[in-house]
């Protein structure tokens, strides 16, 4: 019992001085850390203590069904025209979850599977599995429907992407350190600490921005188009900021430039009227495809649509050749740079949808983080003062331990750049309770021994050997809420879950063997025949 | 220096004895508990509802009736106020909006926001938040989950460490612990939102805690006086183990009152979850789970002591930390 070596001291010392000070750079302000040559792993404070934004982004995945089904609708329209001989197909349609098409020549059913095999990644994509079911009704219609694999896929790639446009676009408004994950299979969270008014990020992630270039349908029936039907081979967007009053335009279908081909987009002005504009630049094969494009339709009208909205239509006077092009569109500075903003970060691959939101204004952040640490600083004090009135010299011990644990529980949050929130405070305050739980413990059950006519050494070393046992239990079932709750719990019960858990490893330390250590030293020291416990 | 002994040496209550009536005091006021929640039902937080909650900060203490007025004029559904924490702060809750649409909702925060500021110069809004109907149900989904994993879990750890009287005995004291707390809550209206969640696994973590002190100290004695009877047994277990069982609730009280006074109305309901919730699980392990063990039919048969129970006890001695 007695035998405590000189290396078990050092080292026991040595781990709780190395912890706690991996607290101080947390409890030093930020100005005060940037100044130092390596920069140390910092405790963040959570939304509810910094202020700050929370958004949970849902995506549609309908919309991306949709879009999954159009964009196949494109790819087997062309292809089927490429082929040779070409093979023509008509009446398309993308109803009901599924692409179908009529070949006006069943003869070349074989011809067409083969392309649609072809398009469609040989019935194998990467995951091993086919993305798409095809079918041949009536032997001359084809049915294409997504698979439930494929449309996974789908999902989660789009996600990825998604994510990193988010990033992106968050990046562009200046915010300090936002989080952005994925949550489970179709959900962003957001966390944007110090923004007071999260209006902006969400027009900014309301975006999908799609941006496509369409010529005009000028043949097209505008008596029809206003009744909902399009001719054959074209479509009827909206056109809200139309001067002329239609608050429609009649569009050939083929998108001629989309947004991917876009390399950057500023806001800027118009010279003469000195109107917000948005101006873009093409990449290489962008700028290209539309200087190819200008050149054959010169004198004709194009239109420039966002998510399935004209914003301009404007003729071509004369070949563009630059590559790049500019919107008006009766634009606002605001929403001029909105909009560069979220074509350069390019277009999200599936809308998402704010599902849940919270906001923290700074003074609420900052006065519960005040009162936060007082009333921590008042707990540790009224346990302290009441450890000691109980157990004197034991309560002491138990009382250093409890002041290092609360320094190297910061330092492991620290150390794991985790966060801290109002209720992981609370979960401060719990684990000085319930570490201090297990000293009493074990001076309980020295007082008990000592009673039972033990000598001091084995009222000590009894008293630590049964206790531990009753420790190791009530830790392990306080483990197992402890991980439930970070498991389950959503951010500030997470935030509660981390310091508990951190707490109920690192007071186990502290409360048995550290203060352990301390009075062995203090028996090998005196060598007392009696004990005030 | 004369230290400070809350309970005397050779304390002897005999609990056991006092189990009929602790066992018609508790199901009494679970009754009672059940009764106040089904009648005057749950104040549930936006976070459970769906719905959206502002939290408003005036410059003095305002006149509901103004506030309210305000709010219903801007045609948002009926407002809900309740005070926090000082008169200065209002919160604010609203019914989820129609269509669920997020515009609709944002333009609502605005317009309460801008309104309350325009007619009470100087306040400012501290926190809002808004829930889909959608993400509510999963996060009550979630929260149930886990207070129905935490107590199985814990539970499972009982069984498999003690006997199955253990095992059952901790379960009936915890769910009377969480019957009392959801009571004090619908007798209270405090709110319920997601933290209250976390104070229930803390109450239930904290009260098993206690009980299996207890337990572990029954087990001990009926290892070490194989010849007595099973009511003296839990008697002198509980009445050993009283002192720390009384010194602990004191200690993280006095911790926990600190916070509930000076941490701030954000926290308030969630500290006041844990407050009634530690003084709930007291009573409860010494009056509650261990005398249930007699009840259960617990007996002190040396040759039910199995093997594997021993070995698993001699594994675990070895556990804490060794000079």
């Amino acid at each position: 019992m007695l035998d405590f070596p000189r290396w078990k001291v050092a080292w026991i010392w040595g781990v709780l001085l190395v912890l706690s000070a991996l607290a101080i750079p947390s409890l030093l302000p930020e100005r005060v850390t940037d100044r130092w040559p390596v920069h140390p792993s910092r405790i963040n404070l959570g939304l509810d203590l910094a202020g700050g934004s929370y958004l949970l982004l849902e995506a549609d995945t309908n919309d991306l069904t949709n879009s999954r089904l159009e964009s196949m609708r494109e790819m087997v329209a062309t292809e089927m025209r490429r082929a040779t001989p070409r093979i023509g197909i008509g009446d398309i349609s993308t109803r009901g979850g599924q692409l179908s098409f009529l070949l006006r020549d069943p003869s070349q059913v074989d011809a067409a599977r083969e392309k649609l095999l072809a398009i469609t990644g040989g019935g194998a994509g990467l995951t091993g599995q086919r993305e798409w079911d095809i079918q041949v009704v009536d032997t001359s219609r084809f049915i294409l429907r997504p698979t439930a694999a494929g449309l996974t896929q789908a999902i989660d790639t789009a996600m990825g992407d998604a994510t990193e446009v988010v990033r992106r676009r968050i990046d562009e408004l200046g915010t300090r350190e936002p989080t952005i994950v994925r949550q489970g299979s179709n959900r962003i969270v957001v966390q944007v600490p110090g923004l007071q008014n999260p209006q902006a990020l969400k027009d900014l992630l309301g975006k999908t921005a799609r941006l496509e270039f369409k010529l005009v349908d000028e043949r097209a029936d505008q008596a029809e188009a206003a009744k909902g039907r399009a001719p054959i081979g074209s479509v009827i967007l909206p056109y809200p900021t139309n001067r002329t009053g239609v608050p429609f335009a009649v569009l050939k279908r083929p998108t001629v430039i989309a947004g991917d081909q876009v390399a950057d987009a500023r806001q800027g002005f118009e010279q003469q009227t000195n109107a917000p504009n948005v101006q873009i630049t093409f990449n290489a094969a962008g700028g290209n495809r539309f200087a190819r494009v200008t050149q054959a339709n010169v004198g004709k009208p194009f239109a420039i649509i966002v998510d399935n909205q004209v914003i301009s239509v404007a003729n071509i006077n004369e070949p563009i050749l630059g590559g790049s092009a500019v919107i008006n569109g009766g634009f606002t500075v605001e929403s001029a740079n909105q909009l560069a903003i979220a074509l350069r970060s390019g277009k999200l691959p599936v809308a998402l949808k704010v599902i849940e939101e919270s906001t923290v204004g700074p003074d609420l952040g900052r006065d519960s983080i005040h009162k936060g640490i007082l009333a921590c600083a008042v707990a540790v004090a009224l346990v302290i003062a009441f450890m000691f009135v109980t157990y004197g010299r034991f309560g002491a011990y138990a009382n250093l331990a409890v002041v290092i644990n609360v320094a190297v529980i910061l330092g492991v949050l620290a150390i794991m750049k985790g966060t801290l929130t109002l209720p992981g405070i609370a979960g401060f305050v719990l684990t000085i309770g319930t570490a201090v739980d297990a000293n009493v413990l074990i001076n309980e059950r020295i007082r008990e021994e000592r009673r039972r006519g033990r000598s001091v050494v084995q009222a000590v070393e009894l008293g630590y050997k049964e206790a531990s046992r009753t420790i190791f239990e009530a830790n392990v079932t306080h483990g197992i809420s402890g991980v439930i709750m970070f498991v389950l719990g959503s951010g500030p019960v997470k935030g509660f879950a981390v310091v508990l858990l951190i707490g109920i490893v690192t007071s186990v330390f502290t409360a048995v063997t550290f203060t352990r250590m301390l009075v062995v030293q203090w028996v090998r020291r005196t060598k007392p025949k009696t004990m005030n416990i | 220096m004369k230290l400070l002994k809350i309970i005397p040496d050779n304390t002897n209550v005999d609990f056991v004895r006092l189990r009929g009536l602790a066992f018609g005091l508790t199901l009494a006021l679970s009754i009672l508990a059940c009764v106040l929640v089904g009648y005057r039902g749950l104040n549930y937080g936006v976070d459970f509802v769906g719905g959206l909650m502002i939290e408003q900060r005036f410059a003095s203490p305002p006149s509901q009736d103004r506030v309210r007025s305000v709010v219903d004029a801007q045609g948002a559904g009926e407002g809900q106020l309740q005070q926090f924490g000082d008169a200065r702060t209002l919160t604010i809750r609203l019914p989820a909006q129609d269509g669920a649409d997020e515009g609709a909702t944002n333009a609502v925060v605005r317009k309460v926001t801008g309104a309350l500021s325009r007619q009470f110069p100087g306040s400012t809004f501290s926190r809002y938040s808004t829930v889909t109907g959608k993400v509510s149900g999963e996060l009550i989904r979630n929260g149930l989950l886990a207070v129905a994993l935490a107590v199985l879990g814990i539970a499972l750890f009982a069984i498999f460490r003690f006997e199955w009287q253990f095992g059952v005995s901790t379960v009936v004291a915890i769910i009377h612990d969480l019957l009392m707390t959801l009571g004090f809550f619908a007798l209270t209206r405090f709110e319920v939102d997601i933290n209250i969640i976390a104070a229930f696994l803390t109450i239930i973590g904290y009260s098993i805690n206690d009980k299996i002190v207890i337990d572990d100290r029954i087990r001990e004695n009926m290892r070490r006086y194989r010849k007595m009877d099973m009511r003296e047994i839990i008697n002198l277990s509980v009445n050993e183990t009283l002192p720390r069982t009384v010194m602990t609730s004191l200690t993280i009280l006095l911790a926990l009152a600190a916070l509930l006074l000076l941490g701030g109305h954000v926290l308030r309901g969630f500290t006041a979850a844990m407050i009634l919730g530690i003084v709930v699980g007291t009573y409860s392990s010494i009056y509650v789970s261990s005398s249930l063990l007699i009840t259960l039919g617990l007996r002190a048969d040396p040759d039910r002591e199995r093997i594997g129970k021993r070995d698993a006890m001699e594994g675990a001695e070895r556990v804490g930390p060794r000079a």
